[in-house]
């Protein structure tokens, strides 16, 4: 009898093997799918920044660099609250050890250390703000902007503990009081809830293509700033991320961002 | 039937109580009637038409903001115009104050709209 397959034992390797290859292809299938990503037609915006330009020309610059200043007063970021646990900022500089971890800052070149890098929200491929948000008062659009839609903000604040970037503010207070002068065009937000870079998307509304540029990457008089279509292999950005080395921040994380940076 | 008078003295008094707010409104010379909204406009025709604008402008405005935040679509199809707040709406109804405030005040509602959104150019942000 040894060496012969029994008809109990064949119906059920056979069974077994009908059932493995039942669930682990879609499984597979769905893991992968958590990679993919660029699907649809449309653009999928994304920004390259040249840290050595911005270092060049902003440098080590008390308060605001000029691309941030001119974010927050489009977008009526409350700049005058004092308190930094209380403060509300879409753009801003961090020191270039805090922007990129991982590397003993010990041994950082000299030219890099404390150098100021502008961060942002990264518009992550896979951003675990939106898979935390309990209300999807902030997903991810066709176009790959991370949006915020501030009438369903609960403020729970659990994206802000997901964001590894800490790219999220949290409204403390009213910021109306807060703001330098507000901007008719576009709406301030209300207490209780967060808020966070959007791209500048509210600019489609005047563009007659649905194209725009950003307030940062259009006031930075050195071009430090490239802002394209990463679907487009023909965009500049597609070009300089062809051409050149950029990091990412935290890419170790997978969340996959959407801003590169040269250094 | 017995305690007539016990009983009649204890109906005036659940009335009087039950209809508290009719008579304690009066007394405070609280409105009786719908207060005369300033329109603001002399155009003929809203968005939609008026009827439904009294009844559920607040379902068009939800309506709107989801296709306009949701959706990216700007412009209204019915209207032709654009799905916005303070361009449009308080294009023609500019005295927030005589048109949205006076009516919500007499309905007992408090929307928070204003908290985010500004009144157009020149009008000021208070509430």
């Amino acid at each position: 009898m040894s060496g012969e397959t029994s008809r109990r034992v064949f119906l059920q390797t056979t069974g077994a093997a009908v059932l493995g290859i039942g669930c682990g292809i879609p499984l597979v299938r769905a893991l992968a799918s958590e990679i993919e990503d660029e699907q649809g037609t449309g653009p999928r915006w994304a920004m390259v920044v040249d840290t050595r330009k911005c270092a060049e020309t902003c440098g080590k610059i008390d308060g605001s660099p000029p691309c941030a200043a001119a974010c927050h007063r489009i977008h009526n970021v409350p700049t005058k609250i004092e308190d930094p646990k209380e403060e509300v900022k879409w753009i801003w500089t961090e020191p270039y050890e805090h922007t990129f971890p991982g590397r003993d800052p010990k041994y950082l070149s000299d030219d890099l250390r404390g150098q100021d890098v502008l961060v942002l929200c990264n518009h992550c491929e896979n951003p675990p703000c939106v898979r935390v948000c309990p209300t999807q008062a902030t997903w991810k659009r066709d176009d790959g902007i991370v949006m915020m839609d501030m009438h369903r903000c609960i403020g729970c604040r659990y994206c802000i503990v997901g964001c590894p970037y800490g790219s999220r503010s949290f409204n403390w207070k009213d910021p109306r009081p807060h703001i330098e002068e507000v901007d008719d065009d576009f709406p301030t937000r209300s207490k209780g809830v967060v808020e966070k870079c959007n791209f500048c998307s509210e600019k489609a509304r005047d563009s007659a293509d649905g194209t725009w540029t950003p307030e940062c990457v259009a006031v930075c008089p050195e071009k430090a700033l490239i802002w394209g279509d990463i679907s487009d292999p023909e965009s500049e950005l597609r070009k300089t991320l062809a051409e050149r080395f950029t990091v990412l921040r935290k890419p170790e994380l997978g969340t996959r961002p959407r801003v590169f940076y040269l250094v | 039937m017995y305690d007539k008078g016990k009983i009649l003295a204890g109906i005036a008094l659940f009335l009087v109580l039950v209809l508290f707010p009719v008579w304690y409104g009066a007394a405070q010379g609280g409105p009786g009637r719908p207060p005369d909204l300033v329109v603001g406009t002399d155009a003929e025709s809203c968005v939609r038409d008026t009827e439904t604008m009294r009844i559920s402008h607040m379902d068009l405005l939800d309506e709107w903001r989801n296709r306009v935040v949701r959706d990216g679509v700007r412009r209204d199809e019915v209207s032709g115009r654009e799905m916005s707040l303070t361009r449009t709406c308080l294009d023609c109804h500019a005295d927030r104050e005589g048109f949205c405030t006076k009516c919500h005040d007499y309905a007992g509602v408090d929307p928070d709209c204003w908290d985010c959104h500004n009144l157009p150019e020149g009008a000021g942000h208070e509430r």
